[in-house]
């Protein structure tokens, strides 16, 4: 299987907080990957490390076959944004432009995609998460399940080969974080690859290929779903009893 | 009053827009590249920026007038055109203040929105203009309509260095001849009242919608 993903040891620092120590990962084409943990035990830093959001101090990491370590030539870093897309805790909208113009920007000025073109991909995207009806209104006018839609719509709209989720539900009450989920199932289904950040426990034992819980800034434990019911560490156990 | 000294007065009023409407273009100019350079990536650009922002608010409105009105001459570059060298000494001076309240605008556009506009692959500009500046735009024009209120008043400097024939200077004019300091000088402020009230007004209701729509 092609590999998408692979950290080297990497290590982040925060100022004199070493956030994470060491952190080995792959991930294959295809593959869905849940990362759990408590807060503060690095996972969204690692994920972010993923898109060059966060520089790392040590290490080397390849996504997509673009292979950085702590620096970028800028030039490489387009090219890498461009095969990765990134979904965030607070939706990230631009607030000033509809749910259309949100999702045309990126393909117009990145692309270079004529206006008819880029607004032919809006519609695919939006009915992809089930909200073509919403085209022309702005984010306020939409739920919070509904702007993560869109986000995600948006970074589909680029034709990602790894789309990254950052925690995309914890802003959302249980039914509007049911519909976000289907939105992702559906993206699984499809055979995109994914590396998620979350706390649903029920999702990432449904959906995930591979579970990595993290503790203080390592790699504590990986395995398939079924570590969350058969836990290998004291620490997983303790973080999956206090989790459901 | 006869009716030569209201259109004196009158005349002294359209010069007063005149500047100010001059200022302001030049001044939005300016002020906006101090903006996008007190926030840019480029050290240089920043340090130029915050430094000419420190010495203009540093230095009294009517000292920079002088300069602009004498400077060339002392130079020997020549005599300045009075609206030339008023127009100079008001865009000098507000683009300093502008700059700043602009960049301050600009920084309170959440990070999350740089950080999402990075990355959909927009590279700086791109993300400046196309994300980032339309939602600060939103969030300044009640700060900067109010601002416009200033240069307004501010233009009145003029009459003082530079003898340019605006309000103020046609009032003192009339007041020179005639002694009536209170008529010239009051329907002169009444002038001022009229061109800036709405602009109040204006700026007022702007930040009561800004408010209700954060909100």
């Amino acid at each position: 299987m092609t590999e998408v993903v692979r950290l080297t040891n990497v290590h982040k620092w925060f100022g004199d907080n070493h956030v994470l120590k060491g952190i080995d990962l792959s991930v294959s084409r295809g593959e869905i990957i849940a990362i759990i943990g408590r807060s503060g035990s690095g996972k969204s830093t690692a994920l972010r490390c993923m898109d060059h959001l966060e520089i790392i101090d040590e290490g080397e990491i390849m996504v997509c076959g673009h292979t950085f370590g702590a620096g970028m030539r800028s030039k490489d870093l387009k090219r890498l944004r461009l095969d990765v897309g990134i979904v965030f805790q607070s939706y990230n909208l631009f607030p000033h432009l509809t749910v259309e113009q949100n999702i045309t920007l990126a393909p117009r000025s990145v692309r270079k995609m004529p206006l008819s073109q880029a607004q032919d991909v809006a519609r695919r995207v939006l009915t992809q998460v089930g909200l073509l009806d919403k085209l022309l209104f702005y984010p306020e006018q939409l739920s919070g399940g509904q702007q993560q839609r869109v986000a995600i719509a948006r970074s589909l709209a680029m034709d990602p080969k790894l789309m990254l989720f950052d925690e995309v539900t914890s802003a959302l009450d249980p039914q509007l974080t049911a519909e976000v989920l289907r939105v992702i199932e559906t993206l699984a289904s499809e055979g995109m690859t994914m590396v998620l950040v979350t706390h649903e426990m029920a999702f990432a034992m449904r959906l995930a290929h591979r579970i990595i819980f993290m503790h203080q800034g390592r790699v504590h434990e990986s395995g398939p779903p079924d570590i969350l019911r058969n836990p290998g560490t004291p620490e997983l156990r303790d973080f999956v009893s206090n989790g459901l | 009053m006869n009716p030569d000294q209201i259109l004196y007065l009158l005349q002294g009023a359209w010069g007063t827009v005149l500047l100010s409407v001059l200022t302001f273009l030049f001044a939005g100019l300016l002020g906006l590249c101090m903006a996008l350079m007190r926030v840019s990536d480029n050290r240089l650009l920043r340090y130029g920026a915050s430094g000419y922002i420190q010495i203009i608010q540093g230095t009294p409105l009517l000292v920079i007038m002088g300069l602009c009105f004498y400077g060339p001459s002392v130079l020997g570059l020549g005599d300045t055109p009075a609206l030339f060298a008023a127009v100079l000494a008001l865009t000098i001076h507000s683009a300093a203040f502008l700059g700043e309240i602009w960049r301050g605008c600009i920084e309170s556009v959440p990070r999350s929105q740089w950080e999402a506009a990075e990355c959909l692959g927009l590279n700086r500009l791109q993300r400046m203009f196309k994300v980032i500046l339309p939602q600060a735009i939103r969030i300044a024009t009640p700060s900067t309509v109010g601002f416009m209120v200033q240069i307004v008043k501010n233009t009145s400097f003029a009459s003082l260095v530079i003898g340019f024939a605006e309000l103020s200077y046609n009032a003192k004019i009339l007041n020179n001849s005639t002694f009536k300091p209170f008529l010239y000088f009051g329907v002169a402020a009444m002038l001022y009242f009229i061109i800036c009230y709405p602009l109040s007004w204006l700026s007022l209701r702007l930040e009561r919608r800004l408010t209700l729509a954060g909100s």
